[in-house]
C-alpha cells in the first residue's frame, strides 16, 4: 500500500455541501469519495512550467491595454507555493483572473451594472522561480453583488489555479484581502473550516510594496506535498 | 506534514477567460483545451465527450473539467514516470461547458495504453464549478477495453456503481460519458 502523507487535508477544506452557499445543494456529490491508493496516474501530473508563459502574462495592468493604463489602485502579489512539508515549489504554473477595480468581470455572462475597463482583461499567469516565488502586478478588485441570498457581495478577490508536482496536488482557490468587511458575511469564504480561514487572506507588505508605484501583498500558497511510492501493480 | 495545505475555493462561474481563454474567444492565449493531439501523435483517435448533470438533472453550463492521461502506449508526460514519454503528447485537456449549444465537453484526443499490469486504459479527471468549493477526481474508462475486468480501481468500486466510471462507444470515434453529480447513476468520485 502506499504512503500517504501527501494524502488531502479534508478537515481544513471545506465541504462539498455547505447549505448557505445555495449552489452547493444540487452540485455536490451526495456520496462520500471512494478512497484509492495512488498510482502512477495520481503521481504524475501536467507539466506546465517556463516555457507556458510569455511576454507580460504576469503583469495584468499590461496584459490588456488597447489605448491605455486600466483604471484602479495598482497591486503587487507575490509569495511562495510550498509544499505540505515546507518545501518550496519551483518552476511550478499559477493562473489568476480577477474583476476590475469596479468589481465587473470581462465575462460574457458576468451582467452586473458597473463598467467594464477597456485596458483589463484580469486574467494572468506566472511561474515560480527557483525558490517558489511567483509575482504578479495588477490592479485591485471591486466588490461585485452576486445572487445567492438577498443583498449578497462577494469579498474582493482574486481566482488562483496551481497544479504542483502531481495530478492530486492540483488546487483551485481564491484570495482574499485582510481587513475586508465582506469576509465575516460571505457563504464562499465561511464555507471553509475556521482553522485554516485565515489562509485564504493575503497580508499587506511594505517590503513588497514598489516605492510610488503599487502597493504589495503577500499570499503564500500551500499544496500538498509530493508522494513518490506508487502502489505496486 | 508540518504545514497546513491551503484551502480550495470554488472556481466560480467566470473562469473561462483565465483557464479556457481560447476556447471561448477572449483576447488571450491558453495553455491547453480540448484538442489534446496534435497530427504527428501517434495512437487511435477519439472523441470523448459527455455532459455534467446536477442533482435535479439540469444540464450544467458552467462546469470544467481537465483530463490527464497517458500516451498510447501506457506513458505518462511526466518525470515521475520512468519510462519516458512520446515526447508530443502533453497528456493535459481542458475544456469548459459553457461554449458547446448542448452544454457538452469534447476532447479530442488518443486512446491511452495501459499504465501498468494493473489498471485498464483510462482518463483520469478533475472536475469543477460553480457550486463546487473543492474539485472532485474521476476517471474514465472505455467500454470496450477487456482489461477492465481486472483493474484494481474498478475492482474497488461497488459493482453497482461501475457502469457510472465507462464511457460508451456510441459510434464513429467517439465515447459518450456523462456525469452526474446525485441521483441513482451518481458518479464515483475519488478521494486520492
Ligand atoms: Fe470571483
Amino acid at each position: 500500500m502506499t504512503d500517504t502523507s501527501n494524502a488531502r487535508d479534508w478537515a481544513g477544506q471545506p465541504p462539498y455541501l455547505a447549505p448557505d452557499y445555495k449552489s452547493t445543494l444540487l452540485r455536490s456529490p451526495s456520496k462520500p469519495p471512494i478512497k484509492l491508493p495512488q498510482t502512477i496516474s495520481e503521481i504524475t501530473g501536467p507539466v506546465y512550467g517556463h516555457e507556458s508563459v510569455t511576454g507580460n502574462d504576469a503583469d495584468l495592468t499590461l496584459n490588456g491595454r488597447r489605448n491605455g493604463e486600466p483604471l484602479g489602485e495598482r497591486i503587487i502579489v507575490t509569495g511562495r507555493v510550498l509544499g505540505d512539508d515546507g518545501t518550496p515549489l519551483p518552476n511550478t504554473l499559477l493562473e489568476i483572473w480577477q474583476a476590475n477595480a469596479c468589481g465587473r468581470y470581462v465575462h460574457k455572462a458576468d451582467q452586473h451594472d458597473a463598467p467594464l475597463d477597456p485596458n483589463f482583461l484580469g486574467g494572468g499567469r506566472c511561474v515560480t522561480d527557483a525558490n517558489g516565488v511567483y509575482r504578479f502586478m495588477t490592479v485591485k478588485p471591486g466588490a461585485y453583488p452576486w445572487g445567492n441570498h438577498i443583498n449578497a457581495w462577494r469579498p474582493q478577490h482574486i481566482h488562483f489555479s496551481l497544479f504542483g508536482p502531481s495530478f492530486v496536488t492540483r488546487l483551485v482557490t481564491q484570495m482574499y484581502f485582510p481587513g475586508d468587511p465582506l469576509l465575516p458575511l460571505d457563504p464562499i469564504f465561511l464555507a471553509t473550516p475556521a482553522a485554516t480561514r485565515s489562509l485564504l487572506i493575503a497580508e499587506f507588505s511594505l517590503d513588497a510594496t514598489e516605492s510610488g508605484y503599487a502597493l504589495g501583498y503577500k499570499f503564500d500558497i500551500v499544496l500538498r506535498g509530493r508522494n513518490a511510492t506508487p502502489m505496486e501493480a | 506534514m508540518n504545514l497546513r495545505q491551503t484551502p480550495s475555493q470554488t472556481v466560480g462561474p467566470y473562469f473561462a477567460y483565465g483557464l479556457s481563454p481560447e476556447q471561448y474567444g477572449y483576447d488571450f492565449g491558453s495553455i491547453t483545451g480540448g484538442d489534446m493531439a496534435p497530427p504527428e501523435v501517434e495512437g487511435q483517435r477519439i472523441r470523448v465527450e459527455g455532459r455534467v448533470f446536477d442533482g435535479a438533472g439540469a444540464v450544467v453550463p458552467d462546469a470544467l473539467i481537465e483530463i490527464w492521461q497517458a500516451d498510447a502506449e501506457g506513458r505518462y508526460a511526466h518525470p515521475a514516470d520512468p519510462r519516458g514519454s512520446n515526447a508530443t503528447f502533453k497528456g493535459f485537456g481542458r475544456f469548459g461547458t459553457g461554449t458547446d449549444r448542448q452544454s457538452r465537453f469534447i476532447f479530442d484526443t488518443i486512446k491511452p495504453g495501459s499504465v501498468d499490469a494493473g489498471q485498464a486504459p483510462h482518463l483520469n479527471v478533475i472536475l469543477t464549478m460553480r457550486g463546487m468549493l473543492l474539485h472532485a477526481f474521476t476517471r474514465i474508462y472505455f467500454a470496450d477495453e477487456a482489461a477492465n475486468a481486472m483493474d484494481k480501481v474498478l475492482n474497488v468500486v461497488p459493482a453497482e456503481r461501475r457502469h457510472t466510471l465507462i464511457a460508451q462507444p456510441v459510434g464513429g470515434n467517439v465515447y459518450r460519458f456523462d456525469i452526474h453529480m446525485q441521483g441513482v447513476d451518481e458518479t464515483v468520485f475519488f478521494d486520492v
